[in-house]
């Protein structure tokens, strides 16, 4: 017991001294999930820097619905866009929208448009090179002739008010097998033949390296999108002047450069500091953290996120098993509501704490500790319940108070089957708590949305191989606890029965 | 000196002991007898407030029980089931001990005391550091009584502690049980299926049938002057018990 207690204090002291994503004086980037937005991110986070404000980068939160959301609530103060999206899916304009239109409209938001960066990032398809020429389709109006073509579309994009399917109307396309795959997947897919034809944005490294032509949006169907940053108006000023200084410094080649140096190293800052000179991008590749580095930090994170949001659940869920466990109609509204909860996707959990929690480790701590409730507290009333009568019933003939009769008789019988649940919970949530790198929560979960977003499968294993160490180790811990922790005479009982 | 004024107790729709008057006299062992249902335990339950009784009081040396809180009630009880109730994760010596730790009881009073009653009770005293699941039937029920008179009650429950034991083992615990009531005189209530045992041990024996008291009085009361045919039958059927 003074162990487990320990161990959440540490947790605890942990989590006081990592870095608070809202700090008054820090000024918050973040990112969207896909290779650009995360080195624009990086760009900004120096940029800043170097102008002396304190900067952080909260990497991939997620789609544009999210980073959005977070710009709104304040949880980040700037983050790439693009034009055609803010108008499309932001503002939800009808038709060309020019950039005074959307500034006021964003500006009644309380948000701000930064100088474009200078590069158009718009969609277009793309094909292997070899079949687009075989089959002689060199635009988009080449492609209704050939309703067999095999489409792979992100998932975002066939929901898109500017993606598949007016695509599709206005080319008159009939596709047969049109598919949601993710961006990073659907560029293997399409290098290992197993779709024809997916979207892309213009700048993605991607292209050139899989050798794929660029379909000619001949009649001129997708819009603009200009990069450059949303920001907060009440963001600090020195920092709204110091990102306007992007404004026009990247155009397309030097995009699609440093995209290619992000994927090829994997590493964001490193292929960000190109942006500052190659003096920079040499620095910074000295400075480029090692993988038992990461390995070490994401750990950390990892444990800070487990140990407090189970430590939480302990404390909370025990007494409210003993609740549960009293009162016939508490415990059917504590085990439902429990139970509930449970059910809740854990992305929509996440997306549904944003408002009140925002993006980072407190709200993964919460969505992490809703989830270890259940087992805690279904097995302490399992266990409470599975006293033999007579044995309760002495224990209050003695004469001790309900209290004692919890500490010294009823909880060190249910030991067992409590524990067992801690250990499920435990296991559960060093598995669920890798989806704490889709909020910028660190973690495991980091390395493994990094990979997947670069279909890197070394830089995924680098964060599910810890994890499921992690997952085998504590079981192994619990297994351990279990001979310290229940009582010997019950052992003893248990074995005979 | 215990006594039931009207007590009764009902579990819903059904009447588990009608009301019932029924005093048990100071330093005398009382048997309850009865077929298996007819309310032995729930009586015993209300004595020692486990349960309260639906309308009635209860009282104990004259005082109305709910003037006591029921935590000072028991502790002046001592209380024996079938079985033992002992609590496997604590040691046959953490059993019998618990009670006197939590109100503070001098460790060196303790350790006399549990001396004290292994005597009594013909208990090897080298067994006390087992748990309950490493002893024999007949010493868990020696260590549940242990428990009930640790704090020297003056009030002995006992329902049907001799129940799951063999017939050897039984005859020696009667025996000894006997000598330790003969010696302490408490007021015991003992609650048992069999009036053999409820004569050997009970200065008086009360026979109950579904809720009701049918008759009490010494054993011979019994064998002489059958309230009614239901009190013969009993006696015949468990005489013929025996004859087998
Ligand atoms: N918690 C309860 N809820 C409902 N009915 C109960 C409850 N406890 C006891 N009863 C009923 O009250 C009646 C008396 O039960 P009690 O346990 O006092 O019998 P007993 O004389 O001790 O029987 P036995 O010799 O089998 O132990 C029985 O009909 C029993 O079913
Ligand atoms: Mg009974």
């Amino acid at each position: 017991m003074r162990n487990s207690l320990r161990v959440f204090a540490i947790s605890l002291a942990l989590a006081s001294s990592a870095p608070s994503l809202a700090g008054a004086q820090t000024v918050a980037v973040g990112s969207k999930k896909f290779t650009e937005s995360y080195v624009l991110g990086e760009i900004a986070k120096r940029i800043l820097t170097e102008a002396g404000i304190t900067a952080t980068h909260t990497q991939g939160m997620g789609g544009t619905i999210i980073l959005w959301q977070a710009l709104k609530s304040g949880d980040i103060a700037f983050y790439p866009e693009y034009t055609g999206t803010i108008s499309e899916e932001i503002l939800k304009l009808k038709g060309a929208a020019d950039r005074s239109a959307m500034e006021s409209r964003l500006k009644a938001q309380g948000i701000g448009m930064g100088p474009e960066l200078g590069f158009n990032n718009t969609y277009a398809l793309v094909m292997r090179r070899s079949k687009s020429e075989a089959m002689g389709i060199a635009s988009m109006s080449d492609l209704k002739s050939h309703p067999n073509l095999r489409v792979g579309v992100t998932p975002e994009f066939l929901g898109r008010k500017d993606g598949w399917k007016p695509l599709s109307a206005r080319y008159g396309l009939s596709m047969k097998d049109v598919r949601g795959v993710e961006h990073a997947l659907g560029y293997a897919a399409l290098a290992s033949d197993q779709i024809d034809l997916k979207e892309c944005y213009s700048t993605d490294a991607k292209i050139k390296e899989n050798d794929l032509v660029v379909l000619k949006d001949d009649l001129g169907y997708f819009p603009q999108y200009k990069a450059l940053f949303l920001y907060r108006l009440d963001a600090p000023t020195a920092a709204i002047s110091a990102l306007a200084k992007l404004g026009g410094t990247i155009d397309e080649q030097r995009m699609t450069a440093m995209n290619a140096d992000a994927e090829r190293t994997k590493d964001y800052t490193l292929a960000a500091s190109a942006y500052f000179g190659k003096v920079a991008r040499k620095e910074a590749e000295g400075k480029s953290e090692t993988t038992t580095q990461i390995i070490l930090r994401t750990t950390k994170d990892h444990l800070v996120l487990v140990g407090i949001s189970l430590g939480l659940a302990i404390l909370a869920g025990i007494p409210l098993g003993i609740l549960a466990w009293r009162s016939r109609a508490i415990g059917a509204i504590v085990l439902g509501l429990v139970g509930l909860v449970q059910t809740i996707p854990s992305l929509a959990l996440l997306a549904f704490l944003i408002p009140w929690l925002g993006i980072g480790t407190n709200n993964a701590i919460v969505a992490l500790f809703v989830y270890s409730l259940l087992p805690i507290v279904r097995n302490t009333v399992t266990g409470l319940q599975d006293i033999p009568s007579p044995l309760r019933e002495s224990a209050e003939a003695l004469g001790l108070e309900p209290a004692a009769q919890m500490r010294k008789i009823l909880l060190p019988m249910a030991s067992r089957s409590i524990l067992a649940g801690i250990k499920t919970s435990a296991v559960i949530n060093i598995g669920t708590a890798t989806l704490a790198g889709l909020i910028g929560a660190g973690g495991y979960g980091e390395q493994i949305q990094i990979g997947l977003s670069l279909n890197d499968t070394p830089t995924i294993l680098r964060g599910a191989v810890p994890s499921a160490v992690m997952a085998v180790v504590a079981q192994a811990g619990f297994d351990l606890l279990e001979r310290a922790i229940i009582p010997k005479g019950l052992r003893l009982t248990l074995a005979k029965d | 000196m215990i006594a039931l004024k009207s007590a009764e107790r009902r579990y819903g729709a059904s009447i588990a002991v009608y009301p019932t008057t029924l005093e048990f006299e100071r330093g005398k062992t009382t048997a309850l007898i009865g077929p298996s249902g007819c309310g032995k335990s729930t009586l015993l339950r209300m004595i020692i407030g486990l349960i309260a009784p639906s309308s009635g009081t209860l009282e104990v040396d004259g005082t109305p029980v709910n003037t006591f809180t029921s935590q000072q009630l028991r502790r002046r009880m001592g209380y024996v089931i079938q079985d033992g109730g002992l609590f496997p994760h604590l040691t046959a010596l953490r059993n019998i001990t618990l009670m006197a730790q939590h109100v503070g009881t001098d460790p060196a009073k303790v350790s006399s005391r549990v001396a004290e009653l292994c005597t009594l009770t013909h208990f090897p005293q080298e067994a006390l550091g087992r748990f309950p699941v490493e002893l024999s039937g007949g010493q868990r029920q020696r260590v549940s009584l242990m428990r009930g008179l640790m704090l020297d009650p003056d009030i002995l429950l006992l329902d049907e502690p001799l129940g799951a034991l063999d017939p050897l083992v039984r005859s020696a615990l009667q025996k000894d049980l006997r000598s330790v009531f003969e010696a302490l005189g408490k007021t015991v209530v003992l609650v048992t299926h069999d009036m053999a045992e409820a004569g050997y041990l009970g200065h008086r024996l009360v026979l109950m049938r579904e809720g009701r008291v049918v008759q009490s009085g010494s054993l011979e009361d019994f064998q002489k002057r059958p309230s009614d045919a239901f009190v013969t039958e009993f006696l015949t059927a468990q005489r013929s018990l025996v004859m087998l």
